[in-house]
């Protein structure tokens, strides 16, 4: 069997210490999730970049689609009371 | 026994340990650029680093305890080839990964072992170092296992070539669990740990692994290496003239 | 939307500094210009691995020798994280891969020289990954999110890689009469290659003005090769060390990229012997994952 074909892609992502949250940081090929860990650990942990890691194949990965941006975001654009400037409130009042 | 003895016995017990961990890393330090997938010079560089992490403590405490202000690159590049205490495994050529990998799993298993028990040892310097070596032994038996296990149940090519790498290197294996009057001193002296208990630990692990490889245990042979004495073979010699190339050539110099 | 429409709000987007993602709409020109830079940036990095490689198994002192395996280790796992962002373009890293063991596909020119001293591992870090990391600093914050991202990683690493070559010089410089001629030789070896790494004059450089309009480059090759010589004449001074004086031999920069430089057949071949001699070895991985996954869903059923 000599199939020549790159092992597959998996997307990483690294806790950097405890209280963060997981976070992106790139692809390794692997053939399965064991080696896929161990390349994410060799290659993305080499100066103490993490305490956690994530890895998922590429391809189980589901993404909104650019051109539903619209449709997805836009809406929530109007909606300024859900943010706490929204609201003048007098400096005198403390705590708030 | 002496003090003399024993004061040379630690000085070369730790040694020993030292030049293992040395003469891996140069010959792991040949492949890297040269491995056979990207992710694996990352992995191989890193266990490459870890042993010559190790080598560098280990020689700065044989130095020490030797008490003649040799530091550790005066024991890596101005001792002759007969003063080097390796094992012959370590020095064995890189040949194919599955060489590569099978020296490595050999090795990791035994290392792993070794400071597992020292990580005791009533020499605190020697304790210290392995309590720090052994996490990342841990590591490197996980990866060679793991490679051990894809080769020998991978394709034919690969099994075939994982099997013979194993014929090739098991007569170095010996050695690692042969004690003599150095290793049973520093037992004595709870400096040192018991090579018996050591190669049960590792027969468990070498047995496990090859299970899971579908490879064949090697069956053991007569003739015995002695690297732990300085009776090596034909690589080391070279090994070291390229490794200490730069020191010979400009005795004296500071780089 | 049409094209135009579509291409104007791209430039529109870029000119407002907002970062392009690999699913957004982008020119077909933007995407080839970006795989063809960036697959050319991962060669370079594991083409680069073998010229200071090189000199692993013979580094004068332990702590050397350990600085340098990490060195070139980072370097491969630079051209990893590239490789990786690329492939967010829709390519495979195999087929760059096939590009550059074909010889499609370019790499720096610079890689293409030879280490004989050690003195050349000192050189290569200061003034080889000085220039990288000119040309590199300004991709940190290039259009293209991915490999905006991969720069800042590599950056972050690399800041060591230039000091521990300077710090090779320095203790050549205060060494021994043959160390001092070593540094000088080195220095003259690697100064015009590493001015040629900026790339050719801002005059001839075919496609400088574009990538500068999409923001994947952010200062000319001129600019970037005048801040370079600024900022070295004052640190070979520091180290008693004379900078050659000159011109720059456009010619040899063309033939070194075409092929010919003193050793881009041994890079070359030696990247072969790698992939081919791999083979096996990645086939055998794939095999035991596809059994072991047959195997779980047996187990399964």
């Amino acid at each position: 069997m000599s199939t020549s074909r790159d092992w597959p892609l998996f997307e990483v992502f690294i806790r950097a210490r405890g209280g963060l949250d997981h976070k992106h940081v790139g692809s390794v090929h692997a053939v399965d999730a064991r080696m896929a860990m161990e390349h994410a650990r060799d290659l993305y942990t080499r100066r103490q970049e993490g305490v956690s890691i994530w890895v998922v194949r590429s391809s189980e990965i589901i993404a909104s689609d650019p051109s539903d941006a619209d449709a997805f975001f836009e809406p929530a654009r109007d909606k300024v009371y859900r943010h706490p400037t929204f609201y003048d409130i007098p400096d005198e009042v403390k705590t708030l | 026994m002496s003090a003399q003895f024993q004061a040379d016995a630690h000085f070369r017990y730790v040694l020993r340990l030292a030049d293992a961990n040395l003469v891996l890393a140069q010959r792991l330090g040949e492949l890297i650029g040269h491995a056979p997938a990207l992710e694996e010079d990352l992995a191989l560089g890193n266990v490459a680093l870890d042993l010559l992490g190790q080598a560098r403590l280990l020689l700065t405490h044989a130095g020490a305890l030797e008490g003649q202000d040799r530091d550790e690159d005066m024991l890596a590049f101005l001792r002759e080839q007969r003063e080097f205490l390796n094992a012959t495994l370590v020095e064995q050529p890189n040949g194919d990964f599955a060489h590569v990998i099978v020296r490595q799993f050999l090795f990791d298993a035994w290392q792993l072992e070794i400071y597992t028990r020292l990580g005791a040892s009533a020499d605190p310097q020697l304790a210290a170092i392995a309590a720090k070596g052994v996490k990342e032994a841990r590591y490197h038996l996980r990866f060679s296992s793991g490679w051990v296990v894809r080769l020998g149940d991978g394709t034919g090519e690969s099994r075939a070539r994982a099997q013979q790498a194993l014929e090739a290197l098991w007569p170095h294996t010996v050695e690692l669990f042969d004690a003599d009057d150095i290793d049973r001193a520093m037992l004595a002296q709870g400096v040192g740990v018991d090579l018996g208990a050591v190669q049960a630990a590792w027969n468990r692990h070498i047995d496990t692994t090859l299970a899971e490889a579908t490879l064949t245990r090697p069956a053991d042979r007569p003739w015995r290496w002695y690297g732990k004495r300085g009776q090596h073979g034909e690589h080391l010699g070279r090994l070291l003239a390229e490794m200490q190339y730069m020191q010979r050539t400009y005795p004296g110099a500071a780089w | 939307m049409d094209s135009e429409a579509l291409e104007r709000r791209f430039q529109a987007r870029i000119d407002a500094d907002e970062r392009i993602e690999p699913k957004d709409w982008m020119p077909d020109s933007y995407r080839r210009t970006l795989i063809r830079q960036m697959a050319q940036h991962a060669h370079s990095e594991i083409v680069g691995m073998l010229p200071e490689g090189n000199w692993i198994t013979r580094a004068p002192t332990l702590k050397r020798k350990a600085i340098l395996m990490a060195k070139v280790q980072d370097e491969g796992g630079h051209g990893a994280y590239l490789y990786g962002a690329t492939e967010t373009l829709g390519v495979t890293r195999d087929a760059l891969i096939e590009e550059l063991l074909a010889g499609a596909a370019k790499y720096s020119s610079i890689f293409n020289y030879p280490t004989p001293t050690w003195a050349d591992i000192g050189a290569i870090g200061w003034l080889v990954d000085g220039a990288a990391i000119m040309n590199q600093i300004p991709l940190c914050r290039c259009s293209f999110g991915p490999y905006a991202r991969a720069m800042v990683r590599i950056c972050k690493e690399e800041s060591f890689h230039q000091r521990q070559g300077y710090d090779i010089m320095l203790q050549l410089s205060r060494g021994t009469d043959a160390q001092r001629r070593m540094a000088q030789e080195a220095l003259d070896r690697w100064w015009w290659p590493s001015l040629m790494m900026f790339g050719p004059p801002d005059a001839d450089s075919k496609h400088s003005a574009q990538s500068m309009r999409w923001k994947i480059k952010r200062f000319s090759n001129d600019e970037l090769r005048e801040r370079f010589i600024e900022f070295t004449v004052p640190q070979a001074q520091y180290l008693g060390l004379t900078v050659p004086q000159g011109e720059i031999d456009w010619s040899e920069f063309r033939d070194v990229l075409d092929g010919h430089g003193p050793c881009n057949r041994e890079r070359l071949a030696a990247r072969r012997r790698a992939h081919e001699q791999g083979l096996w070895v990645r086939d055998a991985a794939t095999a035991y994952a596809s059994r072991q996954a047959a195997r779980k869903m047996q187990a399964a059923s």
